[in-house]
């Protein structure tokens, strides 16, 4: 069930032994849930929430394959929603269209809308620069420009004409602090990116992205090729910049989901089966689809 | 089901089948790098023997000792920078625009193929096109200009095969990387995709030109002359406003076509003339595949994903 990987652009090659890795990781203990979930809004919390996007009715086809079908999700401001989902459920799909990433790939169609600030950004008077600089997108795999570390940060600066020395400087400080890289390239600003680890480049990544002050931050599968070290410091990442920023990160890994996210939407064949409280799904899921998958017993 | 002893059997077949292919594989590669050298080691032995100063600094004689290939190597290097400065802006900016902004469409489709079998035609044809466009429409005349063009065009599929190549070696993550924060078509193109290909590009512009520089049938087919006592006007004066473009007007030759001319003589002593000229042009081919090499080396080494 690979419909995604047919343009060989957002395969998902780790999903298979991401999945059995979660099986033998995820022994027989009644739920996932010895982690502790983050998000325990109640009720009433939810209601004040302002939502910065919303997916109305979407389906969006590769082709002739149906990816996505009828989506209806909100994504609180200044939170951070988590899709779920097995390989191939469509949970990239839909995080690719919330910055028109898909425009990329030949033979696609979006129809129903998705509102940012309640602007339908599949509009065709949307323009898709200023849209992409307001929602910033961190990939799978890590992925910074073979320039230095500073280049690489200022670079979403450099593209709308920013050149003054004081500013980029200031402008990369605060974004690497802000990224937790700071302290460890502060005096190597000029050496290679790809001389990184890799968790320093994906933070590298974070950082570049960060950058440009987007409003939405959103993550594929960030930790996916990292070690528990990088992936731990990530997610530290994220606990701190849901205070700044949206964010909607995709993951294979639900005890990641758990710990991350406020709000967890789960995907299974291209449809949300269910989208609510990060705990409550974790803990009293609604359908039984969730249930088997966040136990173990599919995906 | 196999039984054991076929199995065996099979296995050793196998291994024989494996022995052979290298030998006929090794065999095949010696054949190209005997030939290479024997024809080294011919030329040099007729022609290094005529390699001097005076060779590069005397216009042709009807006296084989006193002859030189200075109109012919001049004429070469006028006739290269002209080819150069027309195939690598065209080739490059139709290589890009074909892989990153043409849409995937049956018209794009054609272009494809017309490409490649441009690369495929024959460059005496190319020639007679050259003859009927540039010499008699444009009214260039037999010249520097219309010879530049003429080589332009033939080695122009391979600038734009090239390019795409090395474009395509670039991975769409960087791509992506330069989108998701807002970079236009353009700015991914110039700041990432077209200096990260940069390596494959340069050696793609090299093979062209090294492949641009022995032509001979194009070039008297336009009518290049096999013999010429002068040198075309310098590209470079003394006084204001020092550069002049009198020189794409000129009648040239080119070594091959010296070469040609020499060989074509009954006397001994032009023989061992032509041989030197090719020596040298061979060489020539060679440095420019030496630093197409270096080229490829240097930016390899510096990119890494």
């Amino acid at each position: 069930m690979v419909a995604i990987g047919t343009n060989g652009w957002n395969t998902e090659p780790l999903g298979g032994m991401m999945d059995l890795q979660q099986k033998i990781a995820m022994p027989e203990t009644s739920s996932p849930l010895s982690v502790k979930p983050s998000g325990q809004a109640t009720a009433a919390q939810v209601q004040k929430e302002k939502s910065i996007i919303e997916v109305e009715n979407v389906d969006f086809y590769y082709g002739s394959t149906h990816a996505l079908k009828s989506i209806n999700v909100e994504i609180p401001e200044k939170k951070a929603t988590a899709f779920i989902g097995p390989s191939g459920c469509g949970k990239t799909t839909l995080l690719r269209c919330l910055n028109r990433m898909n425009d990329l790939i030949l033979n696609t169609r979006l129809t129903g809308s998705i509102k940012l600030d309640s602007n339908n950004i599949y509009d065709s008077s949307t323009d898709v620069i200023s849209l992409r600089r307001r929602v910033g997108m961190i990939f799978q795999k890590w992925n910074p420009f073979p320039k230095s570390i500073y280049e690489n940060v200022v670079y979403g600066l450099r593209i709308v004409g920013a050149n003054n020395r004081a500013l980029l400087d200031e402008v990369a400080e605060k974004s690497l602090r802000r990224a937790a890289l700071w302290d460890e390239v502060k005096d190597n600003l000029n050496k290679s990116a790809t001389d990184l680890s890799g968790g320093q480049q994906q933070r590298l990544c974070i950082a570049r992205a960060l950058a440009v002050e987007p409003e939405v931050l959103l993550m594929d599968e960030p930790c996916s090729a990292l070690d528990p070290i990088s992936t731990a410091k990530v997610e530290e990442l994220i606990h701190e910049l849901k205070e700044l920023f949206t964010i909607v990160i995709v993951t294979h890994n639900m005890q990641q989901a758990a710990r991350c996210a406020d709000r967890t939407a789960f995907f299974y064949l291209g449809e949300l089966i269910e989208f609510g409280d990060t705990g409550k799904l974790f803990t009293t899921p609604e359908k039984r689809q969730t249930e088997d998958y966040i136990t173990g017993r599919f995906g | 089901m196999v039984e054991p002893e076929n199995i065996e059997k099979r296995l050793s077949n196998n291994r024989r089948f494996d022995t052979i292919f290298a030998v006929i594989g090794l065999i095949s590669t010696l054949v190209g790098m005997i030939t290479l050298a024997a024809l080294l080691f011919d030329l040099s032995t007729d022609g290094l023997g005529r390699i001097s100063f005076q060779f590069f600094t005397s216009f042709p004689s009807r006296f084989a000792s006193q002859a030189g290939i200075l109109s012919a190597w001049v004429g070469t290097t006028l006739v290269m920078i002209v080819t150069a400065l027309t195939a690598i802006p065209m080739g490059v900016g139709a290589g890009v625009y074909l892989e990153e902004y043409a849409p995937k469409n049956w018209f794009t489709g054609l272009i494809e193929i017309n490409i490649a079998n441009l690369a495929g035609v024959p460059s005496i044809v190319y020639g007679l096109m050259a003859l009927g466009l540039f010499v008699y429409q444009f009214k260039f005349g037999q010249s520097i200009l219309s010879a530049g063009l003429t080589l332009a065009l033939l080695i122009l599929p391979i600038v734009i095969v090239a390019t795409r190549e090395s474009i395509r070696a670039v991975p769409s993550s960087m791509r992506e990387a330069a989108y998701a924060l807002g970079a236009t078509k353009w700015q991914t193109t110039r700041d990432h995709v077209l200096p990260y290909s940069t390596g494959g590009i340069l050696t793609g512009m090299i093979i062209a030109l090294s492949r641009a520089i022995g032509e001979t049938a194009p070039l008297i087919t336009i009518g290049a002359l096999t013999f010429i006592a002068f040198l075309p006007d310098p590209p470079i004066k003394g006084e204001f406003p020092f550069i002049s473009f009198d020189w794409l007007m000129s009648p040239f030759s080119v070594m091959p076509i010296q070469m040609f001319n020499w060989i074509s003589r009954p006397q001994q002593e032009f023989h061992l003339n032509a041989a030197a000229t090719g020596l040298i042009l061979m060489i020539m081919t060679l440095l420019m595949n030496g630093v197409a090499i270096y080229f490829r080396y240097r930016f390899r080494k510096k990119i890494k994903w």
